[in-house]
């Protein structure tokens, strides 16, 4: 059942690279991870790729796959048509280490940035009491893996290294919002803090991030959305929202 | 490669080797003592193999049924583990995972609620009442998170206090240790290289924590992640250290089976926790046959009262799909022998007829996801194809149960996976995230109490020598072995002979071949330079799991019975007089040596826990102390 599938996969490291081109075969059912994997053991023994799991759990082996970001192991090769070259490149929103590896530090800096959960002083193990619709909404947001496909697709930082500064990126607008509707947590100015500290209101709210999740977290509608609406007290109207920001950078507002 | 490799030298009171839950949890323990703390691990922070965990964590909370208590946990554990568990590990394991799960709360943790609001708890294999803490089926992604954020907040305190982050409790991600450091006879460090750039690091510290999980990637079929390569275990065996019954190995009744590229991923067990049943081509719901003796009281052995049991559990004996995960897998190893396999050599499992679609998308998520996308099969329509993967190591380091001390090696310790005789040979599902929790804060406090009686430790320049010479061989030779072909060579080998059913010739077989392949492996290179080679990366795994596997073929050939993990087509039943004997690894520098030892005996007071009648089924009369038991 093996057939040949053509791959455009990305060598290099921080300094040059390029594009090689390389066959392989691939089974039945197989993921671009295994025929990745393949060509490690039998054509490129040092080609560079991060992975884990295997299973979509982890979030290891985040690339861009034809200039997607996506989950190598969860990307069936059959997806592909027959005879078309699949293009594998690293994460363009990070600097890359070597082959398909980036370096993710950033979000490992974001994370650091966003106040921890707080409980209530004196709150007992074992005392807590907490509805499962109460604790749903942030469950919601507790699946995500820190694959960083959200933060890799999104414009604000994926072509400006000057953005990164000051934007935390979807994956963290997602861990802002659990925190702020977590049932325990008692800091209050977390919405404030999402716009004045992590960039939230350089949204624009594209929903690109949403699509490429592989949690299916609905990080814009569920999210963000609902931190912007707040953080403004009006209700929130994406286009009178837009509207503004483009006259603020016009220096008009 | 010759110019000179830069290295990093680090100085702590603690090394934590594993950012599993059993090394985190040790963390946590050990900076909250005061001292200055490292973690290391070879992937990036949050993404261990504990990752990974769906069902649950074992707790007897009793938020579900009132009547659950830690008694009733460690009577679970030691007849899962068929009394071959160090008792004094399966107490502590059952008295404080509760506390250790209510934590978990208070650092952020969202466990799915009670309509009280309390945490609930699922069924599983070989608990008597619902007991597994969860979220959905991805408890385990939830626990590595909330301990990597319980990290973040407590390095966000030691900025406000001291300036700096990780000045008390720093992560080295993508870091290897190869070597566990040691002089006049205790633990000085550890030696290790970047996965990213090939640059060396010594970490000098009086006491190193294993926590490195399991061994799952010795086999051709595993559910494991690719960091479970026995390193920890090898580690420990090179330190001077011991492991204890690596030959019990769980194999997981329900890995996926279609596609190829899938096989070993694991179904989790909550899918029959939630009422999933096991049936073979002629629609027969097979585990009925295949109740053993020794649970005939707990199991229904009809199909009225196996269903009834999930309406009322007081009142009937659980369904058979839920025996312990040891009886599933030979069952179904049985079934498929037997010609009545599924189209692709497992059997069926199906929730499809029995729950209402939405309530599987909701209770079983990730599983749903798992077989639509990667295997094209909707579950909540079609019955799922599951067989037997390779999942569990219950042998490891052989540890004193109350500090988590590795026995005959001063300032080494070992909890989690790694670490040996909690499980005995076989372990129920959920004992393991209770177990890094329970014994990942007792090994922190252990090495806290050895830290503050010790002075400064030093690395000889000689030790360090040696550390760096080993790392820098594979780069030296040309031409030699490829380290992803013999990775799959000992696959073959451990799957096809030291697999889920053993005899003794097959092992024999195993040890040669495998010894074959060590000599072969001090002929390894590897292609290309030190920038995130994977290649040079497998190179040091392959070893470990070498000697990994050299255990578990030799503890096999000697344990002329059949118990838990531990199948043998000539020796077929259990044997009392193994029911006493734990097989104990060491190394002597060229080979590991297995001998055996006694099992500590269990006091009375836990003797008294079990019904008289159980006890004779598991033990002989010498060892049954006078009066113990309860007459029933
Ligand atoms: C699919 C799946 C589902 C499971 N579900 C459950 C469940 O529902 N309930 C349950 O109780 N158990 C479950 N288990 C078992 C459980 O997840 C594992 O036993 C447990 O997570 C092991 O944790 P650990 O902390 O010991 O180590 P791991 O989580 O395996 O972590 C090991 C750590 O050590 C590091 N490491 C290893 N070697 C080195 C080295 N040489 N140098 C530096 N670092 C190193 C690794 O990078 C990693 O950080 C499941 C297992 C699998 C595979
Ligand atoms: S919705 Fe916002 S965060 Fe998401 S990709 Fe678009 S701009 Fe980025
Ligand atoms: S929110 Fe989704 S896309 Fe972003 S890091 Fe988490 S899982 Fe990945
Ligand atoms: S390897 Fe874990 S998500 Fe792909």
């Amino acid at each position: 059942m093996s057939k040949r599938v053509k791959l455009r996969i990305w060598r290099g490291d921080s300094k040059t690279g390029a594009l090689k081109d390389v066959e392989v075969e691939a089974n039945e059912g197989e993921v671009v991870l295994d025929v990745i994997h393949r060509v490690q053991a039998t054509q490129m023994g040092d080609l560079a790729v991060r992975w884990n799991c295997k299973a979509g759990k982890c979030g290891s082996c985040s690339m861009e796959i034809n200039g997607k970001p996506r989950l190598a192991c969860m990307t069936q090769v059959a997806n592909f048509e027959e005879g078309e070259t699949i293009t594998i490149t690293p994460l363009r929103a990070f600097p890359v280490i070597k082959d398909l590896v980036t370096d993710v530090s950033f979000n490992y800096k974001k994370a650091m940035e966003v106040d921890s959960f707080t409980p209530p002083a004196g709150l007992k193990a074992g005392e807590v009491r907490m509805a499962q619709v109460d604790v749903e909404r942030s469950q919601e947001f507790r699946k995500c893996i820190e694959c960083f496909l959200c933060q890799d697709t999104c414009h604000v930082i994926r072509d400006h290294e000057e953005n990164k500064k000051s934007f935390a990126g979807p994956r963290f607008f997602i861990r802002l919002a659990e925190l702020d509707m977590h049932p325990l947590d008692i800091l209050k100015n977390r919405k404030q803090k999402a716009q004045a500290e992590h960039g939230l209101g350089m949204c624009n709210i594209t929903k690109c991030c949403t699509e490429v999740c592989p949690e299916h977290i609905k990080i814009t509608d569920n999210a963000i959305i609902p931190m912007k609406e707040r953080v403004v007290d009006v209700k929130y109207d994406p286009v009178r929202w837009l509207g503004s920001k483009i006259r603020k950078r016009e220096g008009i507002v | 490669m010759s110019e000179k490799i830069p290295m990093e030298r680090h100085n702590y009171d603690v090394l934590v080797i594993g950012a599993g839950g059993a090394g985190l949890r040790a963390a946590v323990e050990a900076r909250e003592a005061g001292l200055r703390v490292a973690i290391i691990c070879k992937s990036l922070f949050g993404k261990a193999h504990t990752v990974m965990a769906e069902g649950g964590i074992a707790a007897s909370m009793g938020n579900v049924n009132d009547k659950d208590g830690w008694q009733v946990h460690f009577r679970d554990t030691m007849r899962g583990g068929k009394f071959l568990n160090h008792y004094r590990m399966a107490e502590l394991h059952a008295k404080e995972a509760p506390d250790r799960v209510w934590e978990l709360e208070l650092w952020g943790a969202l466990f799915d609620r009670t309509g009280e609001g309390k945490i609930s708890q699922r069924n599983f294999g070989g608990h008597e009442y619902p007991r597994l803490a969860h979220v959905g089926d991805r408890t385990g992604l939830e626990l590595i998170r909330t301990m990597q954020q319980k990290i973040v907040a407590m390095q966000q305190q030691d900025k406000k206090e001291h300036g700096d982050a990780e000045s008390y409790l720093k992560v080295f991600a993508e870091v290897t240790i190869t070597e566990v450091l040691k002089e006049s006879g205790k633990v000085t460090g550890a030696y290790g290289y970047r996965r990213e750039n090939g640059n060396e690091l010594l970490f000098e510290a009086p006491a190193v924590i294993l926590a490195t999980g399991g061994v799952g990637k010795t086999f051709k079929i595993t559910s494991n992640s690719w960091e479970g390569t026995g390193d920890g275990h090898a580690l420990a065996l090179k330190a001077g250290g011991n492991l204890v019954d690596m030959e019990f190995l769980q194999f997981h009744p329900t890995g996926m089976v279609w596609p190829p590229s899938v096989r070993g991923i694991l179904v989790t067990e909550s899918v029959r926790g939630e009422g999933g049943v096991l049936t073979n081509t002629t629609g027969e719901r097979f585990m009925f046959k295949y109740i053993p003796d020794v649970f005939k009281d707990k199991y229904a052995d009809n199909e009225a009262e196996a269903d009834r049991w999930y309406l009322d559990q007081d009142n009937n004996r659980r369904p058979p799909e839920l025996l312990p995960r040891d009886e599933v897998a030979r069952a179904i190893n049985a079934e498929v022998k037997a010609g009545r396999g599924s189209p692709h050599g497992g059997v069926f499992l199906d929730v499809s007829k029995r729950i209402p679609a939405e309530v599987i998308k909701k209770r079983l998520p990730s599983m749903w996801h798992q077989f639509y996308e990667l295997a094209g099969v909707d579950i909540t329509k079609e019955p799922m194809e599951v067989g037997p993967t390779c999942h569990y190591v219950m042998g490891g380091v052989e540890v004193d149960p109350d500090t988590a001390a590795a026995i005959g090696v001063p300032g080494l310790y070992a909890a989690g996976e790694v670490a040996g005789g909690m499980h005995g040979s076989n372990r129920l599902g959920g004992n393991s995230l209770s177990d890094l929790l329970v014994f990942g804060r007792r090994a922190g406090a252990g090495a806290v109490e050895y830290v503050k009686g010790c002075q400064s430790v030093k690395v000889s320049d000689a030790s360090i020598k040696d550390a760096a010479e080993r790392i820098a061989a594979p780069f030296k030779r040309t031409g030699g072995e490829n380290p992803y072909t013999l990775h799959q060579e000992l696959q073959e080998i451990t799957h096809n002979l030291v697999g889920i059913i053993r005899t003794k010739s097959e092992l024999q077989d195993a040890i040669e071949k495998i010894a074959a392949i060590r000599k072969r492996i001090e002929n390894v290179a590897v292609s290309g330079d030190r920038l995130f080679n994977p290649g040079f990366h497998l190179s040091f795994d392959l070893d470990n799991m070498l000697l990994v596997a050299e255990s578990t073929a030799k503890s096999a050939i000697v344990r002329e019975e059949s118990r838990g993990g531990h199948t043998r087509d000539d020796f077929p039943v259990m044997d009392p007089k193994w029911r006493s004997q734990n097989n104990i690894s060491s190394f002597n520098g060229k080979e590991v040596v297995v001998k055996q030892q006694k099992l500590p005996k269990m006091p009375n007071e836990l003797f008294d826990l079990f019904d008289i009648d159980e006890l004779e089924k598991y033990l002989s009369k010498e060892e049954l102390p006078n009066n113990a038991g309860v007459r029933s």
